[in-house]
Order: structure tokens, then C-alpha cells, then sequence
């Protein structure tokens, strides 16, 4: 057994990374809430953390619940997603674009939740299979189910 | 990179976090005369002193697998500590009223850290005087490997414990420190060492 590292560190090393994803998941009205729900949670189950070689994806997963939770005590439907950190102009997809993240903001969950990690976060697709909770492969088909509604929405 | 939000956000997660009890270990770092200390408490009370020249984040490691892995910063919550000991290297204060958590050390060594702990400022003992208040005289060398591994130096005065005779000894923090620390307490005279 590998000691955890304090929990600290784990603060240090990725609450950046936990407030991006949350931003693009929620949106800024949202975004505080979600994050302090993460890490409490977080913090509440870290002692009995088997493992501790994917730290970043254990926390992503429990923040991707949280952004889901959300969305569910909100009553769900399109969500406006204000202003997220950064998108990168890939796959025809044109930077901060107001009616774009609100469209982003109605897909389904997991899919909504892969868009907002790719492109909104900028994670690998292993990382985002990791915050979802699901392989690579279901984690591509979600962000490729995703962008072809956003393209036909969008079009 | 982390912008006002973030660390606000992260404070709030910690005052929430110490409402509902979750944080086991809080720390912070601390100036002194001799360099940088590292403070640690849990809910029971002090339970580390990290001196100038031991690695804060070995320390650290070395609190989340031994006592929870559930170890934050947090200055505020160690505000009395602190405040106790800038008054002690200012020389305005003869004894801590802290409370101590002295699960780091176990068996005979506990026993001698609290003989320790009762040595009144200003004054020293012999390795061998606290062997025998610890219980068993003629373990002297395991009294002084005791006073070496004190998790609460400063605090529990190790420093004022010197070999038969009135050598030094040795001293976790460097001799240079231990002999600071007395001639604060007035126990050495201010002039160099040989």
C-alpha cells in the first residue's frame, strides 16, 4: 500500500483543473457551489482512497456528479454556460461563442460533459474516460455523438 | 497558474471543511530568530514542530501516513500556537499552555518526552536523569535517541537537556540552535562557544 499524499496537495495540484471543468459543466453562477460540493466529498472519502495513480481523474469523476447534481436540482433543460476559461478553435468549432455553449449546455449529460472537458479543459480523451467514469472508446462516441448534434443545432 | 476566485473558492472549501470536522491535520509555517518553523496540530493538539533544517514536505508526508491523510493548510488554525511562540523567542514567555498530542511517540520514549516537558525554562537536566524519570536509569542511550526523534521540539524543551557533565549533546535543529535556545532561557553566557 502506498501512502496518500496529504491532501494538500491534491488541492494544489488540481483545484484549477476542477474549477475549468466545472465552469464549462455549469457555468459561472454554478461553478462555486460545485466546487466546494467536489472537494468536501472528496476530502470525506480520501482516507479510504485505494489508489492513488489517477488523483486528477478521481476528482474529475466526483466533479463531472457534482455538475450533474446541479443540473438536476436545477430541473435541468438548457443551461447557459457562461463564459468558459478557453475553446480552442478546433473541428469548426469558432472561440467563445455565446449561442454555442448555451447549445452545448442542452445536450445530454455525458455528452455535454465530454464537450465541455475536450474543449473547454482541453483533456486527452483518456482523461476524459476517466472523468466520466467510462472507457476511451464510450468517452469518443459521447464527444462524437455531441459535436454532431451541436453541428446540426448549430447549422 | 491561480486567480482571486480559485484561492477564494478554496478558502471557503476549508472553513466548510473544518465546520464538519474533516480536517484531521492543519498546518502552517512560522518565522523564528533560527528560520522557518513548521507548525502542525490535530484536533487534540500540537502534535508537530518541523525545526529550520528538517524538510517541511518530508514532514508533511511523513503526518498524512501517520496520522491521516487528511493534512491542509490552514495559518488560522494554528493563530495561539504561533502567537505562544513568538512571545517565547521574544523572552516573554516561560512556559506554553498548549495543548499536546503525543501520539508520534509511543512506550518509553513518551515517558521521557514528558519528563522532558516538565523541566522548568532557564533550567537543564542530564540524558541520565530523564532515563530514570522515564522508569529505567540505566537506559540512557534510549532516552537521548528519545529527546533526537521529539516530534515537538521547542515546545516539549529538548534543548534543555544536556550530557552528565554539561556537554551539549546533540540537537535535531544543529548544536548552533540548542545553544540559542539557552542562552535565551539565560542558561549559557551570550559569548561563542568554543
Amino acid at each position: 500500500m502506498t501512502a496518500l499524499p496529504p491532501f494538500q496537495t491534491v488541492l494544489d495540484d488540481h483545484a484549477g483543473a476542477v474549477m475549468a471543468i466545472l465552469h464549462g459543466a455549469v457555468g459561472r453562477e454554478g461553478v462555486e457551489d460545485c466546487f466546494q460540493e467536489t472537494f468536501l466529498a472528496a476530502l470525506r472519502a480520501y482516507p479510504k482512497l485505494g489508489d492513488d495513480s489517477n488523483l486528477r481523474g478521481w476528482l474529475l469523476t466526483i466533479a463531472h456528479r457534482k455538475a450533474i447534481d446541479h443540473h438536476r436540482a436545477r430541473g435541468r433543460n438548457p443551461v447557459p454556460v457562461a463564459e468558459p476559461a478557453e475553446v480552442a478553435a478546433e473541428d469548426g468549432i469558432p472561440e467563445r461563442d455565446e449561442a454555442l455553449w448555451a447549445a452545448v449546455g442542452g445536450l445530454p449529460p455525458k455528452q455535454r460533459a465530454a464537450v465541455a472537458l475536450r474543449y473547454g479543459s482541453d483533456l486527452p480523451h483518456s482523461e476524459i474516460a476517466a472523468a466520466l467514469g467510462c472507457s476511451p472508446e464510450a468517452a469518443r462516441r459521447s464527444l462524437h455523438e455531441g459535436l454532431k448534434r451541436l453541428r446540426k443545432e448549430l447549422a | 497558474m491561480r486567480t482571486k476566485t480559485d484561492t477564494a473558492a478554496i478558502e471557503r472549501f476549508k472553513a466548510r471543511a473544518a465546520e464538519e470536522g474533516l480536517l484531521d491535520v492543519v498546518y502552517a509555517t512560522a518565522d523564528s530568530p533560527f528560520g522557518p518553523l513548521l507548525l502542525a496540530r490535530t484536533k487534540r493538539g500540537l502534535v508537530r514542530v518541523g525545526l529550520p533544517n528538517q524538510d517541511a514536505d518530508e514532514l508533511l508526508v511523513d503526518l498524512a501516513a501517520r496520522v491521516s491523510p487528511r493534512v491542509v493548510e490552514a495559518p488560522g488554525e494554528l493563530d495561539e500556537v504561533r502567537r505562544e511562540l513568538d512571545l517565547y523567542f521574544e523572552g516573554k514567555l516561560d512556559s506554553f499552555d498548549l495543548p499536546l498530542d503525543w501520539r508520534l511517540s509511543g512506550g518509553f520514549r513518551q515517558r521521557v518526552l514528558r519528563a522532558i516537558n516538565r523541566i522548568p525554562y532557564g533550567q537543564t537536566r542530564s540524558y541520565t536523569e530523564m532515563a530514570r524519570k522515564a522508569g529505567n536509569e540505566r537506559a540512557v542511550r534510549a532516552a537521548g535517541t528519545a529527546c533526537g526523534s521529539n516530534p515537538i521540539p521547542l515546545v516539549v524543551p529538548c534543548h534543555r537537556v544536556l550530557r552528565t557533565g554539561g556537554a551539549l549533546g546533540g540537537y535535531g535543529g544543529g548544536l548552533p540552535m540548542k545553544e540559542g535556545l539557552l542562552q535565551l532561557e539565560g542558561v549559557l553566557d551570550e559569548s561563542p562557544a568554543s
